[in-house]
């Protein structure tokens, strides 16, 4: 059955899919879009590295995701202008990815699928790889479940509580730059935070708790990834974009019905 | 030994020392209040207590296993975080459902269980705080001017929740507040602070103190004569005490020679 491409494919699509939605939410909860966004930019530069050193991608991709990740979160605790300062990271790390990419000697490397994934040339390796790392996120996730909301409600009643809110968002750092390393095959740097921050967006309306709110987010996720690769199939459209593109219709739709039920 | 201690602590912050030289100590089931004007340093002594500012000078200890129920001056529950009570009363530890009927019953706010924390008055969303603080049997429950937004009778009402909730639970109390009069009247021990401890004790020797005056003017004698009537019998015993400990301590005796406008910028 792992034969067919478009099964591997859409395997893989469904397996970020679940892991981006917990972390999603997170970002969502905590205002964290654009840091999210300089975690995700700053792929480009991992992959340049491991092409440099020889390493996999996803080792390149996690090691600078993470230090990029830290560095931005340790810089805008100091109190830097938080906005500006994201978006400077986030925009620099892109650019200083496609410059280092170029200068690889050599090597061709097809900018495009790191840019914006390439789903249809996952192999049988890649698929263990993303599944591996997505069921990482998500034990990692649910094991720190509780202290990592309590953090995100409030710093203070977590460390009254005996909590340490820099570990746990040490944790969730972890988690995005995990995730970003498996799903910049499927989606590529551009488009991950995207397919974390919409599907989350999308469950807000239609969510109680927390807990729910994962829960569809994860389903309109995974929803997103199969209806986009049938659609990028079906009109020979980029795979990534088409993904991205579901899941941003399902948004819009939510936001309509969440506008039509508090009218009534 | 006592609840928490602070021992010569000072702290910074962005810089600039906010609070200086505080010795601190908090016993089983006691009520103490802290008073001072805005920036004198009362939230941040708070949150050292906590652990969530660090000491930049000193040391603060709190008792092995203490368990803390922490009240926050105001709490920001973003809209797209969808919590009911429930649920907020479940961080970070799960409670029964019966146990957390039993917790809102106590802080006044009955049957909330199911509504969304975003669509909650100020007075039932301070009470839900309380809840969740005494859910966990703390030891000490520590108030940040936990009535904020609260009217006049709504905050009297709210201190005497506390008040019942010590005489339940036989927790200590740590509050911060402005509103003096209806504190002062409910505490053991009042410590005004001003960047320093200006003055500390039983309420009628803090209210009469000079540092306290300079601080609060005269105009706050209404509310002392409101302290006498209530409690002023009860708590006959405790008053020659803590005056002298008042006199005894040096160290607070020592910073009254701080010069006022230090006092004013810390």
């Amino acid at each position: 059955m792992l034969d067919d491409f478009l099964i591997r494919a859409a395997l893989a699509g469904v397996g970020v899919a679940l892991a981006a939605a917990p972390l999603g939410c997170f970002l969502v909860w905590r205002r964290m879009a654009y840091f999210g966004d300089a975690t995700a930019h700053a792929a480009l530069l991992g992959v340049a590295l491991a092409f440099a050193f020889q390493l996999s991608i996803f080792a390149g991709v996690l090691v600078v995701c993470l230090a990029m990740a830290m560095v931005v979160s340790a810089l805008s605790e100091r109190g830097l202008g938080i906005d500006t300062f994201l978006g400077v990271m986030a925009h620099s790390a892109l650019a200083f990815g496609l410059v280092a990419i170029s200068l690889q000697q050599g090597v061709r490397i097809d900018l495009q699928a790191y840019l914006f994934g390439d789903i249809l040339a996952v192999g049988r390796g890649d698929l263990g790889v993303i599944w591996g790392g997505a069921a990482l996120v998500i034990v990692l996730l649910g094991i720190r479940w509780q202290a990592l909301l309590t953090v995100t409600l409030s710093p203070e009643l977590a460390q009254a509580a005996g909590l340490s809110p820099k570990r746990e968002q040490l944790i969730l750092t972890l988690a995005l730059a995990a995730t970003v390393a498996v799903a910049i095959k499927v989606v590529g740097a551009l488009l991950i935070i995207a397919l974390m921050l919409i599907p989350a967006a999308a469950a807000r309306p239609f969510s109680n708790s927390p807990e729910r709110m994962v829960m569809v987010a994860a389903a309109i996720g995974a929803a997103s990834a199969v209806i986009g690769l049938w659609l990028s199939y079906l009109y020979d459209t980029p795979t990534g974009p088409s993904i991205v593109c579901v899941a941003a219709t399902a948004f819009a739709t939510s936001t309509v019905i969440a506008g039509i039920k508090s009218r009534n | 030994m006592s609840l928490i201690e602070t021992q010569n602590l000072s702290i910074e912050q962005a810089g600039t020392t906010v609070l200086h030289h505080v010795n601190f100590r908090i016993d089983r089931g006691e009520i103490v209040t802290i008073v001072g004007p805005n920036g004198s340093g009362k939230t941040s002594f708070l949150k050292a207590l906590i652990g969530a500012l660090p000491a930049a000078q000193g040391q603060v200890t709190r008792a092995a296993g203490l368990r803390i129920g922490y009240v926050p001056q105001k709490l920001h529950v973003d809209r797209t975080l969808p919590m009911t009570v429930a649920r907020f009363l479940s961080m970070p530890r799960r409670h029964p459902a019966e146990e957390m009927r039993q917790a809102l019953t106590e802080a006044g706010v009955s049957e909330l269980e199911t509504r969304q924390m975003t669509d909650l008055s100020g007075g039932q969303f301070q009470r839900v705080l309380l809840a969740r603080a005494i859910l966990d049997k703390p030891d000490i429950l520590i108030l940040d001017e936990a009535t904020q937004g609260l009217d006049q009778p709504g905050s009297a009402a709210f201190y005497r929740q506390i008040e019942q909730v010590r005489n339940d639970l036989g927790c200590a109390v740590l509050m911060v507040s402005h509103e003096l009069h209806v504190v002062m009247s409910a505490s053991d021990r009042v410590i005004c602070l001003n960047g320093h401890v200006c003055c500390e004790g039983h309420p009628e020797i803090v209210a009469s103190a000079p540092e306290y005056r300079a601080l609060f003017g005269t105009g706050t004698q209404g509310a002392l004569a409101l302290y006498r009537h209530e409690h002023s019998h009860s708590h006959d015993h405790n008053h020659d005490h803590n005056h002298d400990h008042d006199h005894d301590d040096g160290e607070t005796h020592a910073h009254h020679n701080h010069p006022k406008d230090q006092k004013e910028s810390a």
